[in-house]
């Protein structure tokens, strides 16, 4: 579904990836980890446009999409649950749902908002809500929730479980799979290893730039290397 | 009745400055930038309106109107061609780009139209409306502007909280990036928010000069400087804020020219500008940044 072949990113002199490959695959959970500056979220980023490679290729269901501005993404089926959330604080949760549906021509139909509810009961109680008033696990809903108003081809979500309280991770943690379950194909960006390995159908671990490592996610969470650098022995 | 008089007038005036304060604080808050060549937009839409009454004999609705598509076409080409070159310019750069333009188009219009002073015709005419058995006399100038205000704060406050442009706004002023990544055309919502900027200006040049009627390039800057402190006032980036804003600092000229004196009305201004800063710094509904962690 995503191929990612090569790409060479930087950010002004700083040469943040150094020719990353990596594919995800239709229904898959696929997760990149490693170290704080290791180049997951720049990665992400260059997936959904923000940024764009120096060199390399970037394909989304057989389309080349490398050099595509990043606002036409949503339309093609790519929707991203960035880093620290980024909801609009100062719009309601039903506005904030409805943005989510921005590429959605004329009236957002109600089942797109009940589908979110289903995975996000809690959302539903505040509807009305500025967001900015939420929790900041319920934010992190939302911020999902907004993401799955596009009908997405390929969900990325970069660190969903930051800042959150174990309890809450282990929450989110449930919903991912909630939705690989449906057979929704997902991106997952995470510094907490341990979580993205247990749900993930593949994992490659990022370090510097590079891939050092690629696996299933069982075999991930078995390797030595692994265990000693980023689950704690 | 004199305390009326000058109640209506300071509204009057205050309105005004609310739609040009209005233009100020939207592109604010979506392209966090002082478009300081928003007042001399508002003299561009005064000679249009100006040349199409009184040298093409055309009626004023269609004069207003011609006002406003030509600063709409000038407000999005400003834009195009000054302002988003520099998206990624730190902020004295597009601030000194803005006074840039400012002079451009006043220089542009001494240019084009020499400075000798025109006269605007009033697009409503000289009329007045006696109330009270004649003891209070409103122009009809007075009243159109103050109507229109109203028409244009209901307007902007529909667009802004129920169309899916003007939410779009919102969601651009508040975190551009996600904006993105719901698939809205940044760009393009900055170009949709100069545009209503610079139409709601032609509106305002109009209702000015119907009341003011001694129309020089330079007749947008004055009007200009007092907006921006009206939108200061009230918050910058609030809409809201710029039509309390703006009708406080319309009120409070009025009244400072009635009682305190005609010299001095705006050291009074100002001054009361600077209190409420002192007291509010980020003006009267100016929103707090707080974010959660």
């Amino acid at each position: 579904m995503l191929t990612v072949d090569g790409i060479h990113v930087y950010y002004g002199n700083i040469h943040a990836l150094k020719g990353i490959s990596f594919e995800v695959n239709e229904g898959e959970i696929v997760a990149l980890i490693g170290a704080n500056g290791a180049g997951k979220s720049t990665t992400l980023q260059t997936v959904s446009g923000i940024m764009h490679p120096r060199s390399g290729k970037i394909t989304f269901l057989d389309e080349d999409i490398t050099h595509t501005d990043g606002y036409k993404l949503p339309a093609k089926g790519l929707a991203q649950v960035p880093e620290g959330r980024r909801i609009f604080l100062q719009m309601t949760v039903m506005e904030n749902l409805e943005m989510g549906a921005y590429i959605h021509k004329g009236k957002v139909p109600e089942e797109d908002f009940e589908n979110v509810f289903s995975h996000f009961p809690r959302l539903k109680e505040r509807r009305g809500q500025i967001a900015g008033t939420l929790s900041g696990g319920e934010q992190q809903m939302l911020a999902m929730g907004r993401a799955l108003m596009s009908h997405p081809k390929l969900l990325m979500l970069d660190e969903p479980s930051m800042g959150l309280a174990p309890i809450l991770v282990e929450e989110i943690f449930n919903i991912i799979r909630e939705f690989h379950a449906a057979g929704a194909t997902i991106l997952l960006v995470e510094q907490n290893a341990e979580m993205a390995l247990q749900v993930a159908d593949r994992a490659y671990v990022l370090e510097s730039g590079t891939i050092a490592l690629s696996g299933t996610g069982a075999e991930l969470a078995q390797s030595d290397e692994i265990k000693k650098a980023y689950l704690g022995g | 009745m004199t305390f009326l008089n000058y109640l209506l007038s300071g509204i009057s005036l205050g309105s005004i400055y609310a739609i040009i304060a209005l233009g100020y604080t939207m592109v604010y808050g979506i392209a966090k930038m002082l478009n300081f060549a928003h007042g001399d937009v508002i003299m561009v839409g005064s000679y249009i309106c100006f040349f199409a009454v009184s040298r093409f004999g055309l009626p004023p609705v269609v004069g207003v109107l011609a006002a406003m598509a030509v600063c709409t076409v000038l407000g999005i080409l400003v834009e195009r061609l000054a302002y988003k070159p520099l998206r990624a310019a730190p902020s004295l750069a597009v601030l000194i780009t803005a006074i840039g333009v400012s002079y451009f188009l006043q220089n542009g219009a001494q240019l084009l139209w020499t400075p000798n002073p025109k006269v605007f015709p009033s697009i409503v005419g000289n009329g007045r409306l006696a109330l009270f058995g004649g003891q209070l006399t409103v122009s009809h100038v007075t009243l159109v502007t103050i109507a229109s205000c109203v028409v244009i704060m209901i307007a902007l406050t529909l667009f802004t909280g129920h169309t899916k442009m003007g939410k779009a706004m919102r969601a651009c002023s508040e975190d551009k990036g996600a904006a993105q990544l719901m698939g809205i055309n940044v760009n393009s919502t900055i170009s949709v928010t100069f545009a209503i900027g610079s139409g709601l200006a032609a509106v305002a040049g109009v209702l000015l000069c119907s009341a003011y009627p001694n129309l020089v390039p330079t007749t947008g800057s004055m009007p200009g400087i007092k907006a921006f402190t009206a939108a200061v006032f009230g918050g910058i980036g609030s809409i809201p804020g710029a039509m309390l804003g703006g009708i406080l600092l319309g009120v409070i000229e009025i009244f400072a020219k009635a009682y305190i004196s005609t010299q001095l009305s705006d050291a009074v201004v100002f001054a009361v500008l600077i209190f409420v800063l002192l007291v509010k710094p980020a003006g009267l509904l100016g929103k707090k940044i707080s974010e959660k962690v």
